[in-house]
């Protein structure tokens, strides 16, 4: 496959920490990948070091098969996770200022169609909404017509509304052909906009895949819960089955033989649930720590 | 490059005139100087005869000048002649008296003092033992009030100020806030970004100048003798030297307290010691040598040979070739210090 840029055994040391401690992958053109983990995981420094914002210790990123040169600045946009826009001036100035600033630029009024910042262009970018912040953001990352698009952390911080609309979004903009990078601790997120995800903790690649694709690796089965209740008490618990929470918990690849079976033994279906696993349970299982740590 | 330049510069002036209150603050504060001042030194000044005395050989003793034993006058020794005639013509000395080779003395006739010391000077010689008197030369001027001498001088406060500060502050803001992160994953480079801030800062300082001239001439009688060509010079390197300094401080710093630290570290002895306040004249050496280093002093001095000697652009070129000179060494070491994060 076409890799756009690829990171080789990327090490970032702080003083006493090795905050990045050998992270490889490629991404393909046009792919979106994910890189997820905690708070504090390396994701961002790891960003950082791909953007050309960080030099790695040790390790080297290949843009398009090459080392970064002076061009890959024209050729990158970023939507930083903390960063602030000079203050005074409008939403229209900022896009004007930083489309200066570079030879290629994206078509302006499609640009401001795209973010949907068309009703905010007058206004102070001090007084935008943490939604129209991270539209404007995102509209400068991508003034420079840019092959590929770093987004880290986009959606923090933003209500459910603001980041599901925030989602359509950055999906249009994989639709119009760019490549992204993003960072995220949303799984949801990940599981929605992602083709591959990199699960990052203390610094490594814990594993990589698909979402789908590492779900289904860690949790072959789909869990199907009864509370304790609906089961007829004169029905001996299958094999495999275990009790937890005051619930029974059934194992599968497949729901249908045990839907068949509940319906057989006459089980109250009412409450019944059926759980297929996310990324949330990959990661609990494959880190031993939550998530939102 | 230029168009990255201009719109880097674009921004940053909107930021600052869009900011009312700064802008504000940046104006009126150095009216209010020139008036509080203004206020304070118009009274009378101390009692006492001021006369300048250009030794003889054998140093100024009474020997030669039964004068010098006269009570309630302050003898200063002048060293130059037309140092010491100047101040005669601006009632800075109320009289000269030159003992070197043909004793001498110049007093201004424009001058209630000076009439006053002339009197004194030869009641001393009246007596036929006293030998013979100094010879009598005239100058005219008007009196040089202390509003006039400090004026120059709190132009080129309110340059430093407004320089250093300026670009010092928004470079650590900018550092501390993430626009500077921003930047930096742009094509724009250092030297483009740095220059947008000289020049951004440069407009604003001479801005800012312009109306604090135009509002002090409006509200005070002060001399302007000069050219004005070699006036806006002056400012202009002074300020450019001044702004590069600004940078230098900013080119690594992340918080705003440290630099507001710094800034009044360097600002201070510069405000005492560069003599916008206070002549160094009677200064100890050390002081005077100190003043030296310091660019304000070199863009006071010009600034006053301008407005009140009426110095021409010529007569400034080695300051403002000094100050010129130092502007684009700070600014090139600012260049090489200087870190986006």
């Amino acid at each position: 496959m076409d890799t756009l840029i690829e990171a080789q055994d990327l090490v970032r040391l702080y003083p006493g920490v090795r905050a990045v401690d050998g992270i490889s992958f490629r991404v393909r053109r046009g792919q979106c990948f994910g890189l997820l983990g905690p708070n504090g995981a390396g994701k961002t420094t790891t960003l950082e070091m791909l953007e050309g914002i960080q030099a790695p210790s040790r390790g080297a990123v290949l843009f398009q098969g090459r080392p970064l040169g002076a061009a890959y600045r024209e050729a990158i946009g970023i939507q930083f996770q903390a960063t602030a826009l000079q203050d005074f001036q409008t939403v229209a100035e900022s896009l004007t200022m930083f489309a200066s600033l570079y030879q290629r630029t994206a078509d302006r009024a499609e640009l401001i169609d795209l973010c949907n910042l068309g009703e905010i262009l007058g206004r102070d970018t001090r007084h935008l909404s943490g939604g129209q912040r991270q539209r404007l953001l995102l509209a400068i990352a991508l003034v420079n017509d840019p092959e590929l698009v770093f987004l880290d952390e986009p959606t923090t911080g933003l209500d459910p509304q603001s980041r599901r609309n925030f989602w359509g979004l950055i999906e249009t903009v994989r639709h119009r052909g760019k490549t992204i990078l993003l960072t995220t601790h949303y799984m949801e997120e990940a599981q929605r906009l992602c083709d591959e995800v990199a699960i990052v903790d203390r610094g490594r690649i814990v594993a990589q895949g698909s979402p789908q694709g590492l779900v289904k690796a860690e949790f072959p089965a789909t869990a199907v819960r009864l509370p304790l209740g609906s089961w007829p008490a004169a029905e001996p618990l299958p094999e495999g089955a275990a009790v937890r929470g005051g619930a029974i918990e059934l194992y599968s690849d497949d729901v249908r033989p045990i839907l068949e079976h509940l319906e057989r033994i006459g089980a109250n279906l009412s409450e019944l649930r059926v759980e297929t696993p996310t990324l949330e349970d990959l990661f609990l299982k494959l880190t031993g720590h939550a998530l939102r740590a | 490059m230029w168009r990255r330049i201009r719109a880097i510069l674009v921004a940053r002036n909107r930021e600052f005139y869009r900011d009312r209150a700064g802008l504000g603050w940046n104006i009126f504060m150095p009216i209010l100087m020139v008036l509080a001042f203004a206020f304070i030194f118009s009274g009378p000044p101390e009692d006492l005869l001021k006369v300048g005395v250009i030794r003889g050989p054998d140093g100024a003793t009474e020997a030669q000048s039964p004068f010098l034993a006269t009570h309630h006058v302050t003898f200063v020794p002048v060293v130059a002649s037309a140092e010491g005639v100047a101040k005669v013509e601006r009632h800075q000395l109320d009289l000269l008296l030159d003992l070197s080779d043909a004793p001498g003395y110049w007093v201004n006739l424009e001058s209630p003092r000076g009439y006053l010391a002339e009197r004194l000077l030869l009641g001393a010689y009246a007596a036929p033992s006293q030998g013979q008197a100094p010879e009598r030369r005239t100058v005219t001027g008007e009196a040089l009030s202390y509003a006039d001498w400090v004026l120059p001088g709190v132009l080129a406060m309110n340059v430093m100020f407004s320089s250093l500060w300026g670009v010092g502050f928004v470079v650590v803001r900018y550092r501390k806030n993430g626009v500077l992160r921003r930047l930096k994953a742009t094509p724009l480079t250092p030297f483009e970004f740095l220059a947008a801030q000289v020049l951004s800062r440069l407009l604003v300082v001479l801005g800012a100048s312009l109306i604090v001239y135009l509002g002090a001439a409006s509200l005070l009688d002060f001399p302007m003798r000069g050219s004005y060509a070699a006036l806006i010079l002056v400012f202009v390197s002074g300020a450019l030297c001044l702004i590069s300094l600004g940078l230098i401080v900013s080119a690594r710093l992340r918080t705003e307290e440290l630099a507001d630290g710094i800034l009044n570290l360097i600002s201070w002895p510069m405000l005492l010691l560069s003599g916008v306040w206070f002549s160094l004249e009677g200064a100890s050496p050390a002081a005077q040598g100190l003043s030296k280093v310091f660019p304000v002093t070199h863009m006071v001095a010009a600034a006053r040979r301008v407005m009140i000697d009426g110095a021409g652009v010529l007569d400034v070129l080695p300051e403002v070739g000094l100050l010129a000179g130092l502007a684009l060494i700070l600014l090139a070491v600012a260049a090489g210090l200087f870190r986006w994060e």
